[in-house]
Parts: C-alpha cells; sequence; structure tokens
C-alpha cells in the first residue's frame, strides 16, 4: 500500500505521534501508543523539517543546502518520506 | 533506524532503560481469570510507594533515557495521585501510556490528564458479549468500558483497545474488530494470553486450540487487508503453539524496567518467582546502581549463564533462550531452556499442557480469579492441586 509522494505536498507529524530529540540516545526519536522508533542521522534530518509547513520540495532544497557535499539526495529523501507514509508516522497538513 | 516493541527489529548495543513500567498498585477492582500479576499480589499491596517516590523514580529512569512509560497496575486509577504523576512525566519529556480496565476514569479525571499532558489511554476490552466480558473478569464492567472507550475518543485521546484472548472470545474475533472499528479504535492488541501468574493457574481452562488460533490469526490478517493503515491491529502470538520461545522482554535487562507498587524493580513482570534473587528497592537503592550494577539485573544479561542446548545453538541470539520465569515455573531450572523450545529437553511439558488444555474434566475445574480472597488462600497452601506442576507459584 505504497502511497505516491508529490514534490508540492506538505506533511506534519501524524497525530499520536510525538518527535523529539533525545540527548541520551544521541538520536531523534518518534514515539507513538507504546512505541518508540530510534531515527538514524538522516531519517532524524528529514522528519525534523516536517512541520504542516515546509512541502516536500522545500525539505529537499533545505537539506541540499546544509549538506551540500551529499550529491543527488533528493531519490532518498522522497523514499523516506514514502517510508513514513506507510508507517504512519506523518499524515498530509 | 531500530523500531521496539510492535515492530521490526532491535539492535541496542548498550543496555538502556528505555521502557519503564509503574506498576503502581497491585490493588484491582477487577479479578481477571488472564491477570498475570503474581498470585501472591495480596502480600505486595502493603507499602506502596507514595508520590514523591514516584516522581524520584520518573526522574531518576528518564536520567537514564527512559523514554516510554506506563502507568499500570492493577487499576492505577485506584491511586488519587496519577495526576500527580501524569504531569511530572510529561514535564520530563516521557510518552506516558495510561494502562487502565476504564473503571475510576471519570470526566473530571479524563480531563485533568489531557490538562496534564497524558499521551494515550490504553483501555481493556473483553468480549463483544456482555455475559462473556462480566464472566471472565468476574464483574459487572461491560457498559462501563463501553462508555469509557467513547469519553477516550471524544478527548482527542489515540484510541488503543487490548483485548487479551482466550478461549471464551476467540472465536468472537472478527466481532470484536468491528467493536474496534465502530469505537473509532486506532489500535488494537489482540493479545493471546501468556501464561504466568493467574493464568498459568487458569491455564487448561482458558487455552485455545491451535485451529481455534490459527482461525483467529486468519480473521485478523483479513481485516488487516480491509481496514489498512486506519487501524493498527497488533496479534500476539502464544507461544505454546509456537516451536522456538520468544525474545523475552527483549533481553533481560536490555530495554525494559518494571518498578513494582512497594518500589522492588525488577526486569520483567513476573521476575519476583525466580529462585535465589534478591531484586533491588528504590527505597534502598539509587535506580541507575540497580539498573547496571544489581548482581539482579546482571545475572541473565548476555549469554554466559547459558546452559545447552542454548550456549552452541545457532539462534541463540534470536531468542536468549527464551523467558526465565517460565523456564523455572515448568521445569524447576531457571537457566535452562524455555521449555517452548523444540530444542528443549522440557518440551513434553508443553505438549502435556496443551493435552491436558484439551481434557474435558480438567477444563471443567473452577477458574481460580484473581481476587485479596484467592490470593491469601495461595499464599496460605491452598489449592495445592493447581500448583502442583509448577515449581514456586505463579
Amino acid at each position: 500500500m505504497t502511497q505516491k509522494i508529490e514534490l508540492s505536498d506538505i506533511y506534519k507529524i501524524a497525530p499520536h505521534h510525538r518527535f523529539q530529540w533525545e540527548e541520551a540516545q544521541n538520536c531523534y526519536v518518534i514515539l507513538f501508543p507504546e512505541g518508540m522508533i530510534k531515527l538514524n542521522p538522516s531519517a532524524g534530518e528529514i522528519l525534523n523539517l516536517v512541520d504542516g509547513k515546509n512541502s516536500v520540495e522545500n525539505v529537499v532544497t533545505l537539506l541540499k543546502e546544509k549538506f551540500k557535499d551529499a550529491g543527488d539526495i533528493e531519490k532518498d529523501i522522497i523514499s523516506m518520506f514514502e517510508f513514513a507514509l506507510n508507517k504512519a508516522w506523518i499524515s498530509k497538513e | 533506524m531500530t523500531t521496539l516493541n510492535n515492530g521490526v527489529e532491535a539492535n541496542i548495543t548498550q543496555t538502556q532503560p528505555l521502557w519503564l513500567l509503574a506498576e503502581i498498585t497491585y490493588r484491582c477492582p477487577l479479578h481477571c481469570a488472564f491477570c498475570y500479576n503474581p498470585t501472591d499480589y495480596a502480600d505486595h499491596t502493603k507499602n506502596e510507594l507514595n508520590t514523591d517516590e514516584w516522581i524520584k523514580v520518573l526522574r531518576d529512569a528518564r536520567k537514564m533515557g527512559a523514554l516510554q512509560l506506563g502507568i499500570s497496575g492493577g487499576e492505577p486509577l485506584l491511586r488519587d495521585d496519577i495526576e500527580d504523576i501524569v504531569t511530572e512525566a510529561n514535564q520530563l519529556g516521557y510518552y506516558s501510556n495510561l494502562i487502565t480496565s476504564g473503571v475510576g476514569l471519570t470526566e473530571k479525571r479524563i480531563d485533568s490528564f489531557k490538562a496534564g499532558g497524558l499521551d494515550h489511554i490504553q483501555l481493556s476490552m473483553h468480549d463483544i458479549t456482555e455475559e462473556i466480558s462480566n464472566f471472565v473478569t468476574d464483574t459487572k464492567t461491560f457498559k462501563l468500558k463501553q462508555k469509557v472507550a467513547a469519553m477516550i475518543k471524544d478527548r482527542g485521546y489515540p484510541m488503543v483497545l487490548n483485548v487479551v484472548i482466550h478461549r471464551y472470545n476467540i472465536g468472537h474475533i472478527k466481532e470484536i474488530l468491528e467493536m474496534a472499528e465502530k469505537l473509532g479504535a486506532d489500535y488494537v492488541e489482540l493479545a493471546n494470553t501468556q501464561y504466568y501468574g493467574w493464568s498459568l493457574i487458569n491455564r487448561n481452562q482458558l487455552m485455545p486450540t491451535k485451529e481455534q488460533i490459527d482461525e483467529a490469526e486468519k480473521i485478523t490478517n483479513e481485516f488487516r487487508e480491509y481496514i489498512g493503515n486506519k487501524m493498527k491491529i497488533f496479534f500476539v502470538v502464544p507461544d505454546y503453539y509456537a516451536e522456538r520461545p520468544k525474545k523475552c522482554m527483549n533481553g533481560w535487562g536490555e530495554v525494559f524496567m518494571i518498578v513494582t507498587a512497594n518500589g522492588d524493580v525488577l526486569p520483567c513482570h513476573s521476575a519476583r518467582v525466580l529462585p535465589n534473587i534478591d531484586f533491588p528497592n528504590v527505597k534502598n537503592d539509587q535506580l541507575n546502581e540497580i539498573w547496571y550494577d544489581s548482581s539482579a539485573f546482571n545475572k541473565y544479561r548476555g549469554d554466559d549463564w547459558m546452559k545447552e542446548p542454548c550456549q552452541s545453538c545457532s539462534e541463540k541470539e534470536n531468542d536468549l533462550g527464551g523467558c526465565r520465569c517460565q523456564a523455572f515455573l515448568l521445569s524447576g531450572d531457571a537457566e535452562s531452556a524455555d521449555p517452548i523450545c523444540t530444542k528443549s529437553p522440557h518440551r513434553h511439558l508443553i505438549d502435556q499442557a496443551l493435552e491436558d488444555s484439551k481434557n474435558e474434566i480438567l477444563q471443567a475445574q473452577p477458574i481460580i480469579f484473581r481476587t485479596d480472597k484467592n490470593s491469601k488462600e495461595l499464599i496460605q497452601g491452598e489449592h495445592k492441586e493447581r500448583l502442583k506442576d509448577f515449581k514456586a507459584m505463579p
């Protein structure tokens, strides 16, 4: 049940989910009823920009600026959006 | 990425108590036949930690990295300080989960919880029929639970229903899922009974057949297809019908820390049954010392403690030898392989239990419900015939 991501889409962290930085684990986490996900650094950077305001395109632009040497990361970012949407961690604004 | 519980995998490299379960009281207005609480809980209902002591536990565990807080029991709402605990948990940055039967959840209290920042309420439901729901809990609470479910939804909480599955309700899985959909549930946990505590002494009365479980799983999968992401359904597989044991608690002292009503700290709910372990108490010791340094928490970490067939088993990392409590309760040796495993020399005990559960004479024995009276009787050595197969009181 993969849903398609458009560059103009705007997402937010899904209801009943909380996204926060965890000092003790040195990573971003997503918390939800009785579950938690420890995010790897790139997933954390992406979801940190998913705020109900940035479009997917904005997220790509912002991350390209922040990580200039990373090459073409657009495809990876879109895959992460797909993954997160499929897991219902994010939802459309 | 690592996913813990309800999910894919975990590759924790260092132990950290990510989950703190506060079994805040053993008192409970329900008397469920399948309760996993210790059958001798009546001995542990005194000397409950007070509010300040709980708040210290919360603060200390958070410093150690705890993120998920379960407020459980017994019935946590029997305490009048849950509001204070919830508020503190929110300020500390926990994701807080209230695990309740719904009894005692008034409009006033749910509003206070909302104001305090409680993240989630998990409500136990038992069946679609009033008759079975009331029977298995030995109370008249069916209608109340329906009302409470509506109230939880109304306040905008994620609606999580936990349904313990046993012989009496396994035939109603489809109807239970339909009820959950109607109530607007976001998550449903169909938790097949695990046999500890009260459920262990009632095992012959509760255990469904393999055919019933296969059918329930099939119906669950069909329902999942239909409902998609709208309602997440977790089907907790019963280990008696498996060939390999579960990785109990994700490993002893790896990610779970349980603080009981009187302040004992345990790596799993039923660890008190294990012999020759003194579990530390937060009234005497610091929480971080308990987690990292106590002999109790280090006893079954890693695999040095394992015996054969576990020690040389190529699958030992998958399940870490299974559950220590189940191994001890059934075989009498806490270091032996969990008897669920078909490689265990004690697997016949599980097969016998499955046979016994089909025995109509054994099935017809009365259920011993979780009541203070029954707990005291068990402590005093009554009901011996129900305990004879177990190496400690479950």
